[in-house]
């Protein structure tokens, strides 16, 4: 433990010596040393590895790796949930669009949020009923493994890799302004910590660093959102209209409009933020870590609850920023004239103007601890694709040993985390929210349609919901590739073959109708087993009975 | 277990539970996506009526209230779904399966 505290210690700073040349450009007074900050960062770091040591002491079985042992309560969980999607691209990215477009940034928070009620009223008891660490196991349990779960798992790794890249980016972001460190290093850091607390510690510690992260970010945004009301008088009228005042797009900030501009891409968007959530495989991981339906279901509740006060912070945040950011030289690039570092970074600048050097620091670390916490989950559900759905059920059809399994896991961790790492360096420029949007289209487009269609449609086959399945992921990643973001702004292509930048309609329409129009013209007996064999699904989906329960420790 | 599938899924009383629990589900679901979709729709359709003020002078537009109306809707739904469902359809599922397995054991 000593020893890899002094190696953070001199990991963290002797970079900064190094790099303080490039920042010294007139740059020098806006990203000072802060000490707070690193010394609020290393001490998160050093009690999260310590709860990863005391998890990995406890993590024996397979079990105790990807779902805790069952032992998580549904309070727990619903704030470990909450901390899922508390991540750094909805703090730092959903404040940002706040800032840079005022009323649009809530369009994205009702999104996020109102899939939490539909994947309770739907789909959480189901899951929790029927499946055992990944939503696959539901999917498969009357469908045939190797294909579901081949399926699944790439759906599952899309998604991974997309949201990764999203948070690595924050995390980049974060750290240049914070530490005035370079961004790759930054991304190293993240990347690295995460393999460690994901390969010894498995979901329980993911799920504990989540916890704890989620309740300073709880409390860290609500003294924000505070500071930020008192200086208005508690009057919402003055700061919304302070905020037209000084933004550039004055009123409009008050209105719908920039950021979603045609209607095929508002309904696009809201499908995929709706339908992806109920898709995201480490949100779906995290039931199975509950003893049974009933703590699922309490965990939304709670889940619920904390996005939504969540959401409603980063709102008056974004407001706040653009009050008391936009005039203020202090946090203002001398070149661009725009905000230093971005406007993913005005939650950070803001916390600076409300709270000083000291709030600015524990904010950063917050920041970076959520980034972390959430990798950590991406990661683990990541590599439960891998070794649970591809290799344990896949390539040794559910015969592999215990200690294989999670062995796989271990190695597929570190290999995920590699690939996010290149990838979040590669990705340096986008809008970090926009991507969490993409992946949300992907989670909406493969996962979603078969996990709902398994659940309650009986005549649903394999081949329906592997075919149509991968057409729905298929059409997501070529609009995507297709689509303006990556053809025109990364390829620089000059115009755009696919013309929405939310291809969440077209896809998960597409995976729809395939799975629907294939199911129904497969004949097979297969087929008419797995109609028949739905009836036990469906009884043991309602009723619980057989499914997995806590583990006895 | 599959014999106790079984039993359940031909006992009546299971089916008019999962009516009952379908029918509060879907009900809430329901709810939830029209206020979104319409939500969503009047974005696309007619962003002008979320850029009106909500009163006269006030710099405050519909927009904001009706977002966070639905933020509140959707925990408010939520917990009376938890509510329902850990009292009283806990409650039916349980007696369901103890009556099913007693019928397996006497058999």
């Amino acid at each position: 433990m000593k020893n890899s505290k002094i190696t953070c210690l001199i990991i963290l700073f002797l970079p900064i010596t190094l790099y303080a040349a490039d920042a010294l450009q007139g740059d020098v007074t806006k990203q000072p040393l802060n000490v707070t900050a690193i010394t609020m960062f290393l001490l998160f770091v050093s009690a999260t590895l310590g709860i990863t040591y005391w998890a990995a002491r406890k993590t024996k079985s397979t079990r105790d790796f990807y779902a805790a042992g069952g032992s998580i309560t549904g309070f727990q969980n619903g704030l470990a949930i909450a901390g899922d999607y508390m991540s750094a691209a909805s703090f730092l990215g959903i404040s940002g669009l706040v800032f840079a477009s005022g009323f649009d940034g809530l369009i994205y928070s009702i999104g996020f949020l109102v899939g939490w009620p539909i994947i309770l009223f739907l789909l959480a008891e189901r899951l929790r009923n029927l499946g055992k660490y990944t939503f696959a196991d539901a999917v498969s349990y009357r469908l045939k493994p190797i294909p579901i779960r081949s399926l699944s798992a790439c759906g599952t790794l899309c998604v991974v890799l997309l949201y990764l890249i999203a948070q690595l980016v924050g995390a980049g972001k974060l750290i240049q302004v914070l530490f005035g460190l370079e961004y790759q290093f930054a991304v190293v850091i993240v990347g690295i910590l995460m393999i460690l607390y994901v390969t010894f510690g498995g979901m329980l510690a993911t799920t504990w660093v989540q916890i704890i992260k989620a309740i300073l970010l709880l409390l860290g945004a609500s003294f924000m959102a505070i500071a930020v009301m008192s200086k208005m008088d508690f009057s919402f009228e003055a700061l919304f209209s302070n905020a037209v005042d000084v933004h550039e797009k004055g009123l409009a900030i008050m209105a719908p409009g920039g950021l979603v501009s045609d209607p095929v891409s508002a309904i696009s968007l809201g499908l995929a933020l709706m339908f992806g959530t109920a898709g995201l495989p480490h949100i779906l991981m995290r039931f199975f870590t509950v003893p049974d339906a009933k703590e699922a279901r309490k965990s939304v509740f709670y889940a619920t609850g904390f996005i939504g006060y969540f959401y409603i912070l980063t709102f008056i945040i974004g407001f706040g920023a653009i009050v008391l950011l936009v005039n203020n030289p202090e946090f203002l690039d001398s070149q661009t004239g725009g905000i230093l570092g971005g406007n993913n970074m005005a939650a950070i600048h803001l916390a600076r103007a409300v709270g000083g050097e000291v709030f600015l620091g524990f904010i950063s670390a917050v920041a970076f601890a959520t980034i972390l916490a959430v990798v950590s989950g991406l990661t683990l559900s990541g590599a439960s694709a891998i070794s649970h759905d591809l290799y344990a059920s896949v390539i040794r059809h559910g015969e592999a040993k215990e200690g294989d399994e999670v062995r796989v896991s271990r190695i597929a961790t570190i290999t995920i985390g590699i690939i996010a790492i290149f990838l979040g360096i590669i990705f340096e420029k986008q809008n970090v929210a926009y991507m969490v949007g993409l992946a949300f289209a992907i989670a909406a487009s493969v996962n979603f349609p078969i996990l709902f269609l398994s659940m309650y449609w009986q005549k649903l086959t394999t081949r329906g919901a592997f075919i149509g399945g991968a057409i729905g992921l298929v059409t997501a990643i070529l609009c995507m590739i297709f689509g303006p973001t990556i053809w025109v702004d990364i390829l620089g292509n000059e115009q755009a073959l696919f013309p929405y930048k939310h291809p969440a309609l077209f896809s998960v329409s597409a995976a729809f109708i395939f799975i629907i129009l294939i199911s129904k013209l497969d004949k097979s007996k297969s087929a008419k087993q797995e109609a028949i064999d739905f009836e036990d699904q469906y009884v043991r989906s309602q009723t619980g009975l057989g499914a997995e329960g806590a583990a006895n420790h | 277990m599959q014999h106790l599938y079984k039993q359940i899924y031909a006992d009546p009383e299971f089916h008019e539970l999962e009516d009952k629990r379908g029918r509060f589900s879907w009900c809430l679901a329901s709810i939830v996506l029209l206020t979104y979709f319409s939500f969503i729709l009047i974005i696309a359709f007619a962003p002008q009526v979320f850029a009106t003020p909500v009163f006269e002078n006030s710099i405050i537009t519909w927009g904001i209230p009706v977002g966070l109306f639905v933020i509140l809707l959707s925990f408010v739904l939520t917990g009376i779904y938890v509510y329902r469902a850990n009292r009283e359809f806990d409650r039916l599922t349980k007696d369901i399966i103890e009556h099913a397995k007693k019928i397996h054991n006497e058999k």
